[in-house]
């Protein structure tokens, strides 16, 4: 009936995928991501599409492995513990070279920690996670419209580059309602002829395969791996730019931390201070471009963001440390306030 | 926040230096319009159909994040204001975000006592449920508002109170419904979901209300353009429309709209949204 829908940040990520073509989704729930789960489960059936909740984290991930391998759309989802038992598998499915989605809604950690929300699993998504040299594309929506955005784009890279991808949310963006505006679904299939789908006699077998019994031919797919990385962040950054045109200090932020920050460049604007907001919306592959040419213009960065200070390592790497980096941030499930990114850049700007 | 009313009030409330002219009515600051007890008289006069058929056990189900917590707490707000002594329990089991316990505060300067669980909007996502919640289907000399979990995992918890609410024969179960949820855009969808409800609480539904919304973005034309589908799956299911909730700062350009829709037969029921553990400011300004 409407073309508006009012969604939750993890029903708007089941439905794009859905309308991405996804098919096959496999989950265990967890708190703050259970709707992901929940909305495939009633949607999936009447689709024709597999909805399984496995018996754990690490079954569901090997499941994605194998439709994945079978050139099929499939995505998992789960909050910041059961990612970390996905790991073996998001490892294998990067040394296989196979497109795969998984979302990963932060909560609270290290260990058990909390329901609430999160963003100190940006190490973990952006340097490795899983053993081995890979990446995983990065993504990370700041509005309930990008969960589903950033999806269907998530799909796109992860077919295009032949590489798993994430989708870096957080409790916040999970649980909020706002209206969303969904895309239509795609009825264009990706060709991949490299899936194993049975050779029916007429072509020779596809192998799906990490372990590599030569020590040079493991070196050879590293090499040739890292190949196509380069192509990635040559190509695929994203971010965006809020009132840097004229900026003399600059907020990095991304996610729920960004929304926040938002409102705290709008008051510093107001009481005079030239700040502006780089907010990377890929994480890796990190915007270190727009960072270093902001380090030119700017006189120091705040980075604000819900860990004890992770992403803040990239901002001074890209930044190459030629100027002061300041931390703002709250954890534990607490949320920074623009009040508090208000008070670092005041103390940016008095340095 | 501002909120659109009638200019015949607007100077009586405000006096006419502190507002500005608007269309057809005017606007004034939420903290004028919270406070003033002219306009407060208003919004509660609107809810009176609601009060007056009020019955002892009010229930409140429907599909997950229909907006039953909100209509619940507004709902037990206008019970209190009317004279009735009421008191509000929370039954979610199934979401540990966005609960009755965010209005405690509300709740509490309203002399409204609030039962809910133990870990409620705590770290630990724990789905029991407190045993005073049985003193409140069994002892009858109070109103109670009860809140229950969204879809039919929600109702079940409400299966063990049943006995008492059937024994007592003086209870309604409203099924909250937003047209603008993904999963309830039809009439059809939603009667099947309120048909996995009824089967789960082992309780039928008694009416049902209509809260379309889309958030902070929600317009008078986007409530009134669900009203048809509204309509609809009443004569479905075979239940009468208890009210259409609404922002209170909609309710006079809806109202208007409806007038000069002719939509004469539409029962607002004016609501103040509830504030959330987390409450976001919207990303694009």
């Amino acid at each position: 009936m409407a073309e508006k829908v009012l969604m939750k940040g993890n029903e708007a990520i089941a439905e794009a995928a859905i309308r991405a073509g996804c098919r096959h989704y496999f989950g265990y729930p967890i708190t703050p991501q259970t709707e992901i789960a929940a909305y495939m489960a009633k949607r999936m059936p009447k689709i024709g599409g597999t909805f399984l909740q496995a018996e754990s984290e690490i079954a569901a991930i090997n499941m994605v492995y194998g439709v994945a391998a079978a050139g099929m759309r499939v995505m998992t989802s789960s909050s910041s513990p059961g990612v970390s038992l996905k790991q073996e598998g998001i490892s294998y499915i990067a040394g296989c070279d196979l497109p795969a989605l998984i979302i990963n809604v932060q909560r609270g950690g290290p260990g058990l920690g909390g329901i609430q929300p999160s963003q100190s699993d940006y190490f973990q998504a952006t340097k490795g996670g899983g053993h081995g040299d890979y990446h995983l594309i990065v993504l990370a929506p700041a509005s309930v419209q990008e969960m589903a955005d950033l999806t269907i784009q998530a799909f796109t890279l992860a077919d295009k580059y032949r590489c798993p991808a994430m989708l870096l949310a957080d409790g916040t963006m999970g649980q909020m309602m706002e209206p969303v505006i969904l895309p239509e679904p795609q009825t264009s299939a990706v060709e991949k002829p490299w899936a194993v789908t049975g050779t029916q006699n007429k072509r020779p077998h596809n192998i799906i395969n990490s372990l590599c019994l030569r020590p040079e031919q493991l070196e050879k797919a590293n090499f040739e791996r890292y190949e196509k990385y380069k192509q990635i962040e040559a190509n695929e950054v994203l971010y965006e730019s809020f009132m840097m045109e004229d900026a003399e200090y600059c907020v990095v932020a991304f996610g729920i931390a960004a929304r926040v920050s938002k409102n705290a460049v709008i008051s510093a604007r107001k009481n005079g201070i030239k700040v502006g907001m780089i907010r990377p919306i890929t994480l890796w592959p990190f915007p270190t471009d727009a960072i270093a040419a902001a380090a030119k213009q700017v006189k120091g960065f705040v980075c604000a963001e819900l860990s004890m200070g992770q992403m803040i390592e990239d901002v001074r790497l890209a930044s190459a440390c030629t100027k002061p980096v300041l931390l703002c941030n709250r954890v534990g499930g607490m949320i920074i306030t623009p009040e508090e990114v208000l008070e670092k850049i005041n103390t940016l700007a008095a340095l | 926040m501002e909120i659109y009313i009638p200019c015949e009030f607007a100077v009586q409330i405000a006096g006419a230096d502190c507002i500005t002219r608007f269309e057809y009515c005017f606007r004034l600051p939420t903290e004028v319009y919270r406070k003033n007890p002219l306009l407060q008289r208003i919004f509660q006069q609107e809810k009176r159909f609601m009060i007056h058929t009020a019955k002892r056990v009010s229930l409140f189900c429907g599909h997950y994040g229909s907006g039953k917590t909100n209509i619940a707490v507004n709902y037990a707000l206008a019970l209190k204001a009317s004279g009735k002594d009421v008191r509000i329990a929370d039954l979610d089991i199934v979401n540990p975000y966005f609960r009755t316990k965010d209005s405690m505060d509300v709740l509490t300067q309203a002399g409204i006592p609030l039962i809910s669980p133990a870990y409620a909007n705590s770290n630990v996502d724990l789905p029991a449920l407190p045993q005073e919640l049985y003193g409140l289907v069994q002892q009858r000399q109070s109103y109670a508002v009860l809140d229950i979990g969204g879809d039919d995992r929600g109702a079940y918890a409400l299966g063990r109170f049943v006995p008492y609410i059937l024994e007592e024969q003086n209870y309604e179960m409203f099924c909250v419904v937003n047209f603008y949820r993904p999963l309830t855009q039809t009439a059809e969808d939603t009667a099947a979901i309120m048909r996995e409800i009824e089967a789960a609480a082992h309780l039928p539904f008694t009416a049902i209300i209509n809260n379309s919304n889309l958030g902070e973005e929600t317009s008078a034309y986007d409530i009134l353009s669900t009203c048809d589908e509204c309509k609809k799956l009443a004569s479905m299911v075979n239940l009468p429309i208890a009210c259409t909730s609404v922002q209170e700062d909609l309710l006079p350009s809806l109202k208007r709209e409806a007038e000069h829709r002719q939509m004469k037969e539409i029962n607002f029921f004016p609501m103040t949204l509830q504030k959330k553990y987390f409450d976001i400011e919207p990303f694009d300004r």
